[in-house]
């Protein structure tokens, strides 16, 4: 028995260390072969939550193929929808999809395009530590302290849960113009770019991170990364979604349940937008397969979570079943 | 108690509450000074001048937005100093006084006082769109020349004011012409005005970051920028960038950057200030 299972492993660690030389093999030759001969520009705008992670692929990127010329801005995913729509980009990155406005524009100027998921965001709820009483919240309490309707209303932790104290509640998040508001408040109240508005706003998670770890009545949102990165000042909530198909009870974030999809609806995909007329091009081309390549490692190290294997693998095959089409 | 004796008191008083307010604006500026300092000398090497933007905060460094801000400032200065004298010595010396020169004197105040972000809608549009720039250095640079063109204007015509008008008539009566008077009297006697206002609006101009990202400045730049017409980054967009990533790493490069930067803003006010000496020496009478 025992044998057999070690047989299985060899012959299994065999298949996967020659398929994978393939692949080597493969992206190698077309490396060494056109890395002196691919020139050219692109630009990219757009999210700047993405933009940690695009700017990582490009410098990788750069050391491969030094004569591309990759550029990249933080106009948010709004401002750079704005730009994509008018074609002055070849690439967006963005943090929540496109909106119907956003492809009417695009559609007015004949802009083709084609969205790519790169990577996950948690999107963490915290409190500060000194808060004893909060240990989990639900997506319908999280909806009754956040929706339109709560402004001045809601305003002691015990409307939330009467068990909680009758203290004030103090809300933190992030700014109407970031993707990120956006995305927590589809998420969360069930329509995008509506909230209360009576709550400290910043575009700079770092404000919300110092804002909540010196206020014990705080609770706020943000990415994922700025509670890893102040573990010490801040408290995270696990969220329950009240739905048991995807995970029972409260979930906290973490790359294992944003990964797996249990974290919901808190976990976001990430993605860049690629314009039809650059994806014809050459240096494009390559630049998104790189990304797509190498986006899962780069975005666990500047602080995302990557998507597995295979679903790297069909955004590739999504893409270059777009490049073939364009061919036509 | 006598009137004079509450009028000193209230004098003393008055004193008093002023020292405290200057000593109040310094300790702020020597807290936050000190502060920047503390946390970023450390991290500025030669490095850290010359290499580009990385995910790897020691890595990283800040060559493209350094030399993409002293474009800016140069370009900036070449715009907005000619344009900015020339519209302050029209309006204070040529213009007829009418509604129409007091409605334009009115704007002109108003214009400095109009927040930044509006002259970088402007500018893409204009610059950007209409006249095709793009997001280059020279759109950068012709958004924020309209930016500081008011306080140029504004202290341009303040320093010709200070000239004594005795001189102006002097001059007059020795049968010079309107231009030759300007030229040779009232310009220099009035530059240490003008220069200064010029210090104070290339300061603001190297400061700003919001009317540069609507233009379309990027953050990340692989490439030192060579010409007018290439895409840039500056300090502050930078600083802007590091300071709301989450790792502590970019923070302690944010401070240094604010230190380069800082230093490019004291070498600018130290070399306007040594042409404002020397050039005072020179104007006798």
């Amino acid at each position: 028995m025992k044998k057999t299972i070690l047989n299985l492993a060899i012959i299994l660690s065999a298949t996967l260390l020659i398929s994978s030389c393939g692949n080597g093999k493969e992206s190698g030759e077309t490396t060494t072969s056109d890395s002196t001969k691919i020139s050219g520009d692109i630009k990219i705008d757009g999210s700047s939550t993405v933009y940690p992670i695009t700017e990582a692929v490009a410098e990788d990127f750069k050391a491969s193929f030094p004569d591309v010329k990759v550029t990249v801005g933080l106009s948010g995913t709004g401002g750079g929808f704005k730009k994509f729509g008018r074609g002055e980009i070849d690439i967006n990155d963005a943090s929540r999809s496109i909106k119907s406005t956003e492809d009417s524009l695009c559609k007015a100027n004949n802009i083709g395009h084609i969205e790519l998921k790169v990577a996950f965001d948690g999107l963490a709820v915290v409190i500060n530590p000194g808060n004893t009483w909060c240990n989990d919240i639900t997506v319908a309490e999280l909806k009754k302290i956040w929706e339109p309707e709560a402004q001045g209303k809601i305003k002691t932790w015990n409307q939330i849960r009467p068990e909680w104290p009758k203290e004030e509640i103090h809300l933190f998040g992030a700014g109407v113009e970031s993707g990120t508001y956006d995305y927590f408040t589809e998420a969360i109240v069930g329509k995008s770019h509506s909230s209360r508005g009576d709550y400290t706003a910043s575009e700079d998670d770092n404000v919300l991170v110092q804002g909540i770890s010196t206020d014990k009545l705080a609770l706020g949102f943000f990415g994922i990364a700025y509670f890893e990165a102040n573990k010490d000042k801040l408290k995270v909530i696990p969220v329950d979604d009240l739905k048991d198909d995807n995970g029972k009870g409260p979930i906290l974030p973490s790359i294992e349940t944003v990964k797996n999809k249990t974290y919901t609806p808190l976990g976001r995909p990430l993605f860049i937008y690629v314009n039809s007329t650059a994806a014809a091009k050459k240096e494009v081309q390559t630049f998104v397969d790189f990304y797509l390549t190498n986006g899962g490692a780069l975005s666990q190290e500047v602080g995302y979570i990557a998507m597995t294997d295979e679903e790297y693998k069909a955004e590739k095959l999504k893409f270059d079943e777009f490049v073939k089409s364009l061919a036509k | 108690m006598n009137s004079s004796k509450i009028n000193r008191i209230k004098d003393n008083a008055f004193k008093y509450f002023g020292i405290a307010c200057t000593v109040f604006g310094l300790a702020m500026l020597a807290i936050f000074l000190g502060n920047i300092i503390i946390e970023g000398i450390a991290r500025i090497d030669w490095a850290f001048i010359t290499n580009f933007p990385s995910r790897n905060p020691d890595k990283a460094g800040i060559l493209p937005a350094l030399v993409g801000t002293l474009w800016i400032m140069g370009l900036t200065a070449v715009i907005a100093i000619p344009l900015g004298i020339a519209a302050g010595i029209y309006l204070e010396e040529y213009g007829k006084k009418s509604k129409l020169a007091t409605l334009l004197e009115i704007n002109i105040s108003n214009l400095a006082g109009v927040p930044s972000i509006i002259y970088g809608l402007l500018g893409l549009e204009i610059f950007g769109r209409i006249m095709g720039m793009g997001g280059s250095l020279l759109a950068g640079a012709s958004t924020l020349s309209l930016l500081i063109l008011p306080i140029i204007i504004v202290s341009t015509r303040e320093a010709l004011k200070a000239v004594p008008s005795s001189i102006k008539e002097a001059s007059f009566a020795m049968g010079a012409s309107k231009w030759q008077t300007v030229w040779h009297q009232l310009l220099p006697a009035s530059f240490g005005g003008v220069i200064t206002g010029i210090i104070l609006a290339l300061s603001r101009a190297v400061g700003e970051t919001a009317p540069l990202i609507v233009i379309g400045a990027l953050a990340y730049v692989p490439f030192v920028p060579a010409s007018p017409t290439d895409e840039f980054s500056v300090l502050p967009i930078q600083i802007f960038n590091w300071i709301s990533r989450p790792q502590k790493g970019f923070a302690i490069n944010a401070a240094s950057a604010i230190i380069i930067l800082l230093m490019v803003t004291f070498i600018m006010n130290g070399i306007a200030m040594y042409l404002r000496n020397r050039w005072q020496k020179k104007v006798k009478w």
